[in-house]
């Protein structure tokens, strides 16, 4: 389980977390939204403990990461998986190299069992062939396809997903979705996916929340959300123009 | 009033700045040295980063030793012929390579080869999140990059100053002997005269510790490097920039130390 109690969390003085709190159960799969460039990244980068917060707590299973040093927090860490927006593949490395990487720095497997493990991850993301391929000779959609490989091949608990289909055209993006609702449901991590694919999202994830102004002003099932009354969640669900948000 | 205090808030930003810079700088290498003590001892990536610090610089170093050696040797001969002293030219060519000029040319050499890569790959690693894919594998960013650059730093710019050295020394020979007509025996009888252990040790410490300097500023200019295209390049350039001057001023430093 995830927990975030009142985070805070300013740069250069200017304040991107104001008091976030939010819950995922184990298991579920939550979708945070919002706009661009509010944190949602930040966040996402705070529950993995890449970021320390200025303020609160983030709790996995009641363990206080913000708090956690050394072997503890590198334990914690290797429960979790992150695919993030750009993919982050290794690009002196080839896929098949990217998704082993951490395999051969963290087990001690024989090279035919990464090779076998590698190409069994590269068969359920759907690139069995692009095993010699370097980052920068794929499209996005693979990378992100890569990226999700190499999450998984260490069966986290906790994966985040940060845009995973942000640039890719409507089908790839559907591959993508699909391919996230099938490992989750065979691997049964808790996710949380920062998207901006509305309506899409909703059909895929169990709850949906949505970042505003530093905080999470709404949560809920995605049924709740849709039919939410408040003026921000609706302008920004449906993509309206004229609201209580204001175009920056 | 208030003007009165303007020149004073602008120096003291600038010095607040630097100071702050300086302390983040000191603490990035005694991160970096702290994990060097602790396995996992990634022998592996450290001679790939001898690769590619070291062997990539090699040609580099032969070129310009060799031609510093020359044009050392037609400058130092045509000042000696004024004392009738071009006996003494081989022992001043060596000295001067193994105690100054070898150290630094290749230290400067490795700084426009080498570092400018490692600010700009380091740094692109840093923008396109490499380095948070690695942390968040939960394996030390440190240990992957840092660790490896420096230690292999520490490896090759002696290696490459004595390759520097000797070629230059030749380079000497050709012309002092070849040219200028001084006797074979008497350019390396000389050098074998003069030059002692402690001017060789003397330039060991020197590349050791430019080694050390090169890839240290080049490694933290790379790891904080600024937001696209635009602040890796500015962060490759402040490492050229920043390493040349700190080469050229330690050597000033060690030099005095070492000589008194």
């Amino acid at each position: 389980m995830i927990e975030v109690v009142d985070l805070y969390k300013n740069f250069n003085g200017y304040e991107v977390l104001r008091g976030i709190n939010l819950k995922v159960e184990e298991g579920q799969t939550l979708a945070l939204i919002g706009g661009s460039g509010k944190g949602k990244s930040v966040l996402l980068k705070h529950i993995i403990g890449l970021v320390k917060p200025d303020r609160g707590r983030i709790l996995i299973d009641n363990q206080d990461i913000s708090k956690l040093r050394g072997k503890a927090l590198k334990r914690l860490k290797e429960r979790c998986g992150i695919v993030f927006q750009g993919g982050a593949l290794f690009d002196s490395l080839t896929v098949f190299e990217n998704i082993a990487f951490p395999i051969r720095e963290k087990t001690k497997m024989k090279a035919s069992q990464i090779q076998d493990t590698v190409f069994r991850e590269l068969a359920r993301v759907g690139l069995s062939g692009a095993e010699n391929k370097y980052p920068a000779e794929i499209s996005g959609g693979m990378k992100k396809r890569v990226a999700l490989a190499r999450c998984l091949v260490m069966n986290p608990e906790i994966v985040l997903f940060d845009e995973p289909t942000t640039g890719l055209d409507p089908l790839i993006s559907k591959a993508i979705h699909k391919l996230i609702r099938d490992c989750q449901k065979s691997l049964n991590y808790t996710a949380i996916i920062v998207t901006h694919e509305i309506p899409e999202i909703f059909s895929l994830v169990d709850r949906v929340a949505m970042l505003f102004n530093g905080k999470i002003l709404a949560m809920g099932t995605p049924e709740e959300i849709q039919a939410s009354k408040d003026p921000v969640v609706h302008q920004f669900i449906h993509g309206e123009l004229e609201g209580p948000i204001s175009i920056e | 009033m208030k003007w009165f205090f303007v020149p004073f808030k602008f120096i003291g930003g600038i010095v607040h700045k630097f100071v702050r810079e300086l302390g983040r700088m000191a603490c990035f290498l005694t991160e970096a040295f702290f994990w060097m003590l602790f396995p996992p001892y990634l022998i592996q990536r450290v001679v790939r980063r001898i690769n590619f610090i070291g062997v990539k610089t090699t040609s580099v170093i032969i070129l310009t030793g060799s031609f510093t050696g020359m044009v050392l040797a037609l400058q130092i001969y045509y000042v000696l012929a004024k004392f009738g002293a071009e006996a003494s030219l081989g022992p001043v060519v060596a000295l001067s390579l193994i105690r100054e000029l070898g150290p630094v040319i290749s230290a400067l050499m490795v700084t426009g080869c080498a570092g400018s890569a490692l600010t700009a790959e380091i740094g692109i690693m840093r923008i396109s999140e490499q380095i948070d894919a690695l942390d968040a594998m939960a394996l030390n960013p440190y240990k992957y990059l840092i660790v490896p650059s420096l230690l292999a730093g520490v490896i090759s710019l002696p290696l490459l100053n004595a390759m520097f050295v000797s070629v230059g020394v030749f380079g000497g020979y050709i012309v002092g002997v070849g040219l200028m007509g001084v006797s074979s025996g008497t350019y390396f009888g000389g050098i074998q005269d003069f030059v002692e252990a402690r001017d060789i040790l003397e330039g060991i410490y020197k590349s050791l510790s430019f080694g050390v300097l090169i890839t240290w500023i080049s490694c933290y200019k790379g790891y904080y490097t600024g937001y696209g295209a635009e602040g890796v390049s500015k962060s490759t350039t402040q490492a050229v920039v920043l390493s040349s001057v700190v080469i050229l001023v330690w050597d000033y430093f060690m030099t005095s130390l070492l000589v008194s």
